[in-house]
């Protein structure tokens, strides 16, 4: 099928593109549309790609971020861009052909904060709250700016695409097209077809992530999709697992211990807590949400709701750094824990209240080596069984809630698969380790 | 090179840190010493052993590329501030790529050799963190020939130079024994450089180096088509400095012979900058400098006790082996993969880390080299030392400009 994807792309737009999200995604496509500007056939051609936000000062932020890291990625790509300027006998050191390319990246970016400037468009990228009302509206807006052909990519992590298509009355012109954060670093996407979706926005969309080289995972159209699917339910499991451990320990100890199993004895990048920082605590209730919506299963947590209610809601800064959330941090460093019984941060304190709640959990497997050390190690399968078996046997308290863990990790990756969201248990391996960055899938042999 | 009209000596040498990615106090983004910083440290380090500052005549700085790293020219108007006396002196700066700071002692040497003076303080400098190592890419393919060969030359300029070399050794010889002997030749820089403060490998930690070599192939959609980063000398900022001496200025400097070495061999060649290399898996100028400097002195390489070579990448190494006369055409990777260029080996080859270990700013090189053949020979390299058999009683150093194109190689003996 040919899918005159360079076509498309030469008038694109993103909507919601000073977001997080929307913003790697702005990036990504701003750095192909440059690339495709310098190829022969496309000289005389024009491309441009708005960058729909509603806040100005957002827009002001995405401007700054494209330059920086259209830089940093020319920088780091220097290698395949001479290739790309062979012609370009002007441009000699890799200086003066970083310096173009930057300037092509950033000229294509035409950053505006009313929605009608996506007018003609023909492939548009939708990355704005997670909130259906608002999704449907911008839907059925757009229908009438872009070009009546357009194809629309939404980045919902969790909405039914079915949904949105037929309230926006978009006729299979839609298929959700899930980036991992940050998008131009995470390898993953999800790729979810409604019923409805045409074949022609599929292989566009599929060509599109080929391009961009990224890791394309199909999920069934069931709201959270494979990637959310798992992370809300594990992340309940963990907000379970704390609110029991608060009990007897208090909500700043639980959360330190729960944290920490989940990602050293779990080997994992972050702990859950951490990791729910990181998306943001809001997010996870906007996702929590429409999933609890959706599904014929229980899954609000009052814990969640407590902390939204105090207005504790993690996520990133402009600057990209970390805001506080179940953690307070500096520099990207875990400080202090929020306490929800008292309502304060906590500061850690390894020689008094976290070093208690460390002794309770006792030690990690002999020979343990963590997330870091094991990722570039030429033995890390080996090493990631041992641990495992190691963990297997261990008559401790950290060893009990890492195993319980485990299990209901691979619990709900089983019931992904069972329930026809993951066609086969491979996909779920797949977002897992290449989504989430965990060095196993959830669906394993260990501690069985 | 016709023999020299009087005996020439090197004596007091002494360098800095050699500071770059891998050292601790090394921050990308934090301010770092510039080149007065180095040209000042790295020449007290030599005069302080002097008696006294006032018994330099002259002063030459090697470098090659501040006018670029740093926007800095004039280089030999810098030589006061090794001492404040040196102000009105004669000095110069001198430029010969890679091969600068070889070429510092060597304007040196040929200064005491013109009877215009009696002590020559050569000094070799460079600071190359100011920029990222692709725009460095930049500055150091001026060691190549920019009109015919940058536009269509590699992003990494200079290590696709390289890398092309080892890939036609690799084809001639066989790929799985040079990238075995890259990686061991890696393993001996890094451990030299390991007990050695000043050397940018000193904090590396990795338990072991060959494998860490061997588990990354080369990648060429990122860097080269057959090396790897650890094949490459890294990024470095540092200087170095000597005092060249005639016999009367070796008595002014109040050192012993037996802390001087003499130059007894001095072989310094150029080929044509503009055209390519005839054999990629031979180093043709080197082979005849080599050649000169051990005529000069009489003697041949089995003479030698202790090597320095410039190992600006890995497949350098090997291919000083063969140019140097110890392993022929196609064997100097079974040279280095016997272990004999290793510290603890019959010819020691960089005992303090060489470019791959100690660092690489690419003007101080080649008097570093010259330093640690004088501590060497003289028996103070510390932790560094290798045992120099008495039955051999040379050092040899290989100092390269550019992929071959200029190079000075120098015999010493141990003055006293």
């Amino acid at each position: 099928m040919t899918t005159n994807l360079d076509e498309r792309l030469s008038t694109a737009s993103v909507i919601g593109a000073a977001g997080k999200m929307g913003s790697g995604i702005t990036l990504l496509l701003a750095q192909e549309m440059a690339r495709l500007s310098l190829l022969p056939e496309n000289r005389g051609k024009t491309f441009r790609l708005n960058a729909v936000d509603l806040s100005p000062e957002g827009l002001a932020g995405l401007r700054e971020y494209v330059h920086v890291q259209a830089q940093k990625a020319a920088e780091k790509g220097a290698v395949g861009l001479r290739a790309l300027y062979a012609e370009r006998q002007d441009l000699v050191e890799n200086g003066e052909i970083i310096a173009d390319f930057v300037h092509r990246v950033e000229s294509v970016v035409w950053p505006s904060t009313d929605l009608a400037a996506a007018k003609g468009s023909r492939l548009v990228f939708e990355a704005i709250v997670e909130k259906i009302p608002v999704k449907v509206e911008v839907y059925k807006e757009l229908k009438g700016i872009c070009a009546p052909d357009a194809f629309f990519l939404t980045n919902t992590s969790s909405v039914p695409i079915g949904l949105l298509d037929g309230e926006a009355g978009l006729d299979g012109r839609i298929l959700g097209y899930h980036f991992y954060n940050p998008p131009p670093v995470q390898k993953l996407v999800e790729i979810i077809r409604s019923p409805a979706t045409r074949d022609d926005v599929a292989a566009a969309a599929s060509e599109l992530g080929k391009r961009l080289r990224k890791t394309l995972i199909p999920s069934k159209d069931v709201a959270g999709f494979i990637g959310n699917g798992h992370f809300i339910r594990d992340g309940l499991h963990g907000l379970g697992e704390a609110a029991r451990l608060a009990k007897a320990h208090g909500w700043a100890k639980a959360v330190h211990m729960v944290n920490r199993v989940s990602q050293e004895w779990l080997l994992r990048p972050m702990g859950i807590f951490q990791l729910i920082d990181y998306v943001g605590i809001d997010v996870f209730k906007f996702i929590q949400d429409v999933m609890d919506r959706f599904l014929d299963e229980k899954l609000l947590n009052g814990t969640i709701d407590a902390m939204i209610a105090r207005k504790v809601s993690g996520g990133q800064n402009p600057d990209g750094s970390q805001k506080p959330g179940f953690f307070g941090y500096e520099k990207g460093r875990i400080v202090s824990v929020y306490d929800l019984d008292a309502g304060v941060y906590v500061p850690i304190d390894p020689k008094g209240w976290t070093g208690e709640a460390d002794a309770h959990l006792g030690p990690l497997p002999e020979g343990y080596r963590g997330w870091k050390a094991l990722s570039g190690a030429p033995d890390r399968d080996a090493a990631i069984k041992a641990h495992f078996a190691a963990l297997a046997k261990m008559d401790t308290r950290g060893a009990e809630i890492g195993r319980a863990y485990l299990r209901r990790s691979r619990e709900i990756a089983r019931g992904l698969v069972a329930s026809g969201v993951a066609a086969k248990p491979e996909d779920v391996n797949g977002v897992l380790t290449s989504g989430f960055y965990h060095l196993y899938g959830p669906i394993n042999e260990f501690c069985q | 090179m016709k023999a020299f009209a009087k005996p020439v000596y090197l004596v007091c040498g002494d360098s800095t840190v050699f500071l770059g990615t891998g050292r601790k106090e090394f921050h990308p983004k934090k301010p770092r010493p510039g080149l007065e910083h180095y040209i000042a440290e790295a020449g007290k380090g030599a005069v302080s052993q002097a008696a006294d500052p006032s018994v330099v005549d002259e002063g030459v700085v090697g470098n090659f590329m501040a006018a670029r790293f740093n926007h800095q020219g004039h280089l030999g108007a810098m030589l006061a501030l090794v001492d404040p006396s040196f102000a009105y002196k004669p000095s110069i700066r001198v430029e010969g790529a890679c091969a600068s700071g070889a070429l510092a002692v060597v304007t040196a040497v040929k200064s005491v050799l013109s009877g215009q003076a009696d002590v020559v303080l050569a000094i070799g400098v460079e600071v190359q963190n100011t920029v990222k190592a692709i725009y460095g890419a930049d500055i150091l393919a001026g060691a190549g020939h920019y009109a015919a060969e940058r536009k269509n030359g590699h992003a990494f300029f200079f290590p696709a130079k390289f890398s092309d070399r080892a890939g036609e050794y690799k084809k001639r010889f066989g790929t799985e024994k040079t990238w075995a002997a890259m990686g061991r030749w890696y393993e001996q820089a890094v451990r030299n450089a390991r007990r050695n403060p000043k050397a940018q490998e000193y904090h590396n930690t990795t338990e072991d180096l060959f494998a860490a070599h061997q588990g990354m192939p080369p990648n060429p959609r990122s860097f080269c088509e057959h090396i790897n980063v650890l094949d490459c000398s890294k990024v470095s900022d540092g200087g170095a400095a000597v005092l060249a001496v005639s016999a009367e200025g070796l008595k002014k400097t109040g050192r012993k012979p037996s802390e001087a070495v003499e130059l007894v061999g001095l072989g310094h060649a150029v080929a044509d900058l503009t055209a390519r290399p005839d054999d990629l898996t031979a180093l043709d100028t080197t082979r005849r400098a080599v050649e000169r400097a051990l005529g000069m002195a009489g003697i041949t390489v089995k003479d030698v006790g202790v090597f320095e070579v410039h190992d600006c990448f890995t497949i350098t190494g090997i291919l000083a082996c063969e140019a140097a006369g110890l392993a022929g055409h196609g064997e100097g990777a079974d040279y280095v993969l016997s272990g004999s260029t290793r510290r603890d080996g019959p010819t020691p080859m960089n005992a303090a880390g060489g470019l791959i270990g100690y660092g690489h700013p690419t003007g101080a090189s080649g008097v570093r080299m010259a330093v640690d053949l004088l501590r060497q020979l003289t028996g103070t390299a510390g932790d560094c030392q290798a045992t120099v058999s008495s039955g051999r009683p040379y050092g040899l150093m290989v100092s390269m400009g550019g992929d071959d194109r200029t190079v000075v190689s120098c015999v010493f003996r141990r003055a006293g």
